[in-house]
């Protein structure tokens, strides 16, 4: 298996894909153990993904389409904190900017280290649309924060149980508990000291926080986004 | 199957944990270094693996793992809520949390059924070591900080183990979200930030951090990584954005300080 070869070898992606490449065919595989490159290869073809609109940038399928997901979302968190922090809104308290400047660099972090991931597979960067947010006003910015964060926790606990490969999965999991992190701090800001940072209308009486699926979450997303995003070949059960 | 079993296991394997524990027991806070990363040697974890059977053994130790984890956190804000030790200005924060543990302990005992373990008895001075727990507002927020923590890692730590049931792996992503909400707003009570910086727990046992000054993600450096034209991704912002798991051999001996 350490010889079979890969769909993409150019920088991390090689390191960072083959692992799911290989679990995906040993899945379709219905075996346990395989060397065949024959299989492997062919099972390499992305010709049964469905075709998607015009202009319209496909997530694509398989634990690929998911992480492009998680890329398009930190994409656009990205974009609206680093638009935060060039102008801020006025009078900001300085610990305010910092706690905007901190989640900027996480999301970032989670943007850059998506995309190396992904290499060769990842969507292009995204043209975002924030005419709706007034950049001068608090309400409107940390109303915006509050909407990008909750949205992303409900997208990565949404998109877990697709995941095939266990290491990607921790990896949503190590992203996801900070996305719940900045969540609660920028709910602590717009009411501090309230139960505001985690409340009922979000965490059900069992105590499980909401959940979104992929189209609920890129629904809520576009609005953001100028480019059409499709998600329709991401996995379904 | 239940957590005093594993401790017994534990116990079996490394005849020596309980005198650690006890040791570190007697040490002040902040002073519980590297106890979980020591305490527990690789063939504990083995044998662990290899006395449970078959997956669904495996799937009820980790519910129940969960389960004492939560009643640990339950009954800690109970008595904290049952006490003068919250400020009346910070009551709604501890309210809502206390509200969800105890939506926690009852989601996973139905899922449990006859399968739950028993509530322990806690001692949350850890024999005296946080005397003033329930009388000191900045220990109780300490420890509160070190629980919810410990509870994000704990809960990330099994997600792989629970790959093979949707549901239950999606009830465990959204618990472990509402901890992480949780950590968050405790720590800015405490006036710290809401995430990890390095493996800085603010003066909470070390152990409970162990590794979350870890920098690399699936084979990437997060530091050599463009936060902007010319500008490298900082080491505080790399750790920060990324919370690291605990494995059960690591936050058992945590747990274990506060169980009579």
């Amino acid at each position: 298996m350490e010889n079979a070869p890969l769909q993409r070898k150019t920088g991390l992606t090689g390191l960072v894909f083959e692992p799911v490449k290989r679990r995906f065919f040993l899945r379709m595989a219905g075996v346990s153990v395989i060397t065949s490159t024959v299989l492997l290869s062919a099972c390499n073809k992305d010709d049964d993904m469905a075709p998607v609109a015009d202009g319209a940038v496909d997530l694509g399928k398989d634990d690929t389409g998911i992480l492009n997901y998680a890329y398009a979302l930190e994409q656009l968190e990205a974009a609206f904190y680093t638009q935060v922090v060039k102008t801020p809104y006025a009078s900001i308290p300085a610990a305010e900017l910092q706690l905007l400047t901190d989640i900027r660099d996480h999301e970032i972090a989670h943007r850059e280290f998506l995309k190396a991931a992904l290499a060769g597979a990842a969507i292009p960067a995204l043209e975002v649309d924030f005419s709706a947010i007034n950049f001068t006003d608090r309400a409107s910015v940390l109303g915006a924060a509050k909407t990008f964060e909750d949205l992303g926790v409900s997208a990565y606990n949404g998109a877990g149980k697709f995941i095939v490969n266990k290491d990607y999965l921790l990896l949503a999991g190590k992203i996801v508990s900070v996305e719940a992190r900045h969540a609660a701090a920028i709910r602590d800001l717009l009411s501090p000291k309230t139960a505001d940072f985690a409340p009922d209308a979000l965490i059900d009486s069992n105590g499980l926080e909401k959940v979104n699926d992929f189209n609920t979450v890129l629904t809520a997303a576009q609005p953001y986004i100028k480019t059409v995003i499709s998600g329709m070949n991401l996995p379904t059960k | 199957m239940n957590l005093f079993d594993i401790f017994g296991k534990l116990e079996k394997v490394d005849p020596e944990l309980g005198e650690r524990v006890s040791f570190n027991r007697r040490k002040m806070f902040g002073q519980l270094t590297s106890l979980a990363a020591a305490a527990v040697p690789v063939a504990t974890a083995t044998l662990l693996k290899k006395s449970y059977a078959g997956p669904k053994d495996a799937i009820t130790d980790v519910l129940n793992y969960a389960l004492t984890l939560e009643y640990l956190e339950n009954k800690f804000y109970a008595t904290a809520l049952a006490s003068t030790v919250i400020p009346a200005a910070d009551k709604a924060v501890f309210t809502q949390i206390g509200k969800h543990e105890q939506q926690h302990v009852a989601f996973l005992k139905g899922a449990l059924a006859a399968n739950a373990a028993a509530e322990p008895t806690f001692d949350f001075t850890a024999k005296g070591t946080f005397k003033d727990v329930f009388t000191n507002y900045q220990t109780f927020l300490a420890l509160s900080q070190a629980f919810e923590d410990t509870g994000v890692r704990a809960y990330k730590g099994q997600a792989g183990a629970l790959m093979g049931d949707d549901a239950l792996l999606t009830y465990a992503l959204q618990i472990h979200a509402v901890e992480a909400r949780h950590a968050s707003v405790v720590r800015r009570l405490r006036g710290q930030k809401g995430w990890i910086t390095n493996n800085d727990g603010g003066g909470t046992p070390a152990a409970i951090y162990a590794g979350e000054d870890n920098v690399s993600q699936g084979g990437v450096d997060i530091t050599t990584l463009e936060l902007m034209a010319g500008t490298k991704i900082s080491k505080n912002a790399a750790t920060e954005a990324f919370d690291e798991p605990l494995s059960m051999e690591q936050v058992l001996p945590v747990a274990k300080l506060f169980i009579v």
